[in-house]
């Protein structure tokens, strides 16, 4: 019996490993949370194809519109793409200041994003560490995410005056909610038994801080950086518009080139925030799917 | 979630002497034990069980009669209502329902946490974690991440992480129970290969009355809510066990009084 037994669970062992390998495999293929393994198959010509297309198209519209339903005397309202660039990229009087108020902008946001970022996470750590803290503090985050905040800038205007730093509040404003919520989501997603794993090795409060649920929340921190970035391009934006003292950021130009009816270089303007925006967004997504790829040992290419 | 008392560490391997050598003194003991929860049900009642050193208990019982309840207690993760548990093991391992793995951590890295969290160095845990997992059959597997093993894999990580600390006492809550059969057949022979080979006392939960004759020394059964043992059977067979042994009549018996004894407490 004992000889049977020896002889039997070695190659017990190599066939289950054998027999469930491949299915396993199938089943990864399909399950990385948010499609993060779809991301990996395609070049990168198969990835952007459909952009571009999209892009095409969107110039296409924008040209029918211009000249099908457009009069020659309402053509103003919707300038075609080419003049559009002749006169705004070709003059150096229009392209100069919108590039610096676009890098003002950007400053502005990396700033509020940096400060939302620290805030939030902050926020999130108290409330995982403390039952009270959660009570007491959440409610004040529900509060910064609903209340309009056009209700709050004048108000901020008043107060911190109408230059950049004001301009930052606002973008923290906008921006720290899906920070704290995806924080403390992701802080509080350890199993129940993973606790009790640490609880049974005697682990400290600092342990479980660092080795469980700090660990376990990178994807969801990840997640409310992506969407924060986003939202702190819209505060920045928002701040510039309401904020015009001192150097003006590309929100502020909107606002100058809609009073005075300058068509070509607020439609340019429009193109910058939308490109901003995108750009923002994908960097923040390749580095989610890049690092939580790392982490979880999801390959991305 | 708070218990963050930076209690004494078992640094090095368990030392060899300790009162469960002893084969007179029961590694794992409960006396008249009853666990009432906050919301009023009573879970156990009256429960007295021993577990010594080399022996494998397996508990079986309706869904809900407190299994699991029991071996929390053991585990010191709950406290009992009435009675007394009492743990003489200087290590006792949880394996838990799930694999409860740290899907950011490799394989390796999964069973270096154990010694990690005791302060082991960085080598000697790397050495321990490497020998654990050759032990349940995944050497080649150790940089792997949980997301790309099977479920039988998953399991045998964290079977390789409660043995990576040589416990006198291993707690099992129904590890095999999301494992589909062929799976589940083979991870049996593996654990009754790794018990006898390491010697702990084991305890065992489990809703299979077949895996727990299989696997046990003695099998307890319990009634339904609140939970009592009702019966206890001793397994006749020494280790190792052949796989065929599920074949045998006598096995079909055993399992017979213990569904019988089952039905008539559920």
């Amino acid at each position: 019996m004992s000889h049977d037994t020896a002889v039997g669970a070695p190659s017990a062992q190599a066939s289950s490993s054998a027999a469930t390998t491949p299915p396993r495999a199938a089943t990864t293929a399909v399950r990385p949370s948010g499609g993060r393994a779809g991301a990996a198959a395609g070049t990168v010509w198969g990835r952007s194809a459909p952009i571009v297309a999209a892009l095409l198209g969107i110039v296409a519209i924008w040209y029918v519109v211009s000249y099908v339903f457009l009069s020659e005397s309402r053509r103003f309202l919707l300038p075609p793409p080419h003049q559009v660039l002749a006169e705004t990229v070709g003059n150096t009087l229009v392209i100069a200041p919108m590039l610096a108020a676009l890098v003002q902008t950007i400053t502005v946001a990396l700033i509020g994003l940096t400060i939302a970022v620290a805030i939030g996470m902050t926020w999130a750590l108290v409330m995982s560490q403390w039952k009270l803290a959660e009570k007491i503090l959440y409610p004040y985050a529900v509060i910064l995410q609903t209340i309009p905040i056009l209700a709050l800038t004048p108000l901020i205007g008043i107060w911190m005056g109408y230059g950049p730093p004001a301009r930052v509040v606002v973008c923290v404003i906008i921006a720290v909610f899906p920070m704290i919520s995806n924080t403390l989501f992701g802080l509080q997603s350890a199993t129940a038994a993973a606790h009790d794993l640490f609880t049974l090795q005697k682990a400290t409060q600092r342990q479980r801080m660092t080795k469980l649920m700090l660990p376990a929340a990178i994807p969801s921190i990840f997640t409310g950086l992506r969407q924060s970035a986003g939202l702190a391009v819209i505060g920045a934006i928002v701040g510039d518009f309401f904020f015009q003292q001192g150097s003006q950021g590309i929100g502020g130009l909107l606002r100058t080139y809609t009073l005075r009816l300058n068509m070509e270089p607020l439609f340019l303007a429009i193109i910058f925030t939308a490109l901003f925006g995108v750009v923002v967004f994908s960097i923040f997504a390749a580095l989610d799917r890049f690092v939580v790829g790392r982490l979880f040992g999801v390959s991305t290419r | 979630m708070s218990t963050g008392t930076a209690a004494p560490k078992v640094t090095g391997p368990p030392p060899e002497t300790t009162s469960s050598s002893d084969p007179a003194t029961p590694t794992l003991a409960f006396r008249g034990v009853a666990k009432v929860f906050p919301t009023g049900t009573r879970a156990l009642e009256d429960v007295s069980i021993d577990v010594r050193a080399g022996e494998f208990v397996s508990v079986v019982g309706p869904s809900g009669c407190g299994k699991s309840t029991l071996l929390r207690l053991a585990a010191g993760l709950d406290g009992a209502t009435e009675g007394e548990v009492d743990v003489r093991a200087s290590t006792t391992s949880f394996v838990f329902q799930e694999a409860t793995l740290l899907e950011w951590r490799t394989a390796r890295r999964n069973v270096e946490l154990v010694g990690e969290l005791a302060g082991v160095a960085a080598a000697e845990r790397r050495r321990r974690a490497a020998e654990a997992l050759e032990l349940v059959g995944l050497a080649g597997f150790e940089d792997q991440h949980p997301r790309s093993l099977s479920g039988g894999m998953r399991m045998r990580v964290s079977i390789a992480r409660a043995l990576v600390a040589e416990p006198q006492l291993a707690l099992f809550d129904e590890p095999f129970g999301a494992l589909d059969e062929i799976t589940r057949l083979k991870m049996q022979t593996e654990l009754q290969r790794l018990f006898q080979l390491k010697g702990f006392a084991a305890m065992f939960i489990t809703h299979s009355i077949s895996e727990a004759v299989y696997l046990s020394s003695r099998v307890l059964v319990m009634s339904g809510r609140p939970g009592r043992i009702v019966d206890d059977i001793e397994v006749p067979w020494s280790y190792p066990r052949s796989p065929e042994l599920r074949y045998e009549p006598e096995f079909g018996r055993i399992v017979g009084r213990l569904s019988h004894a089952l039905e008539a407490h559920s």
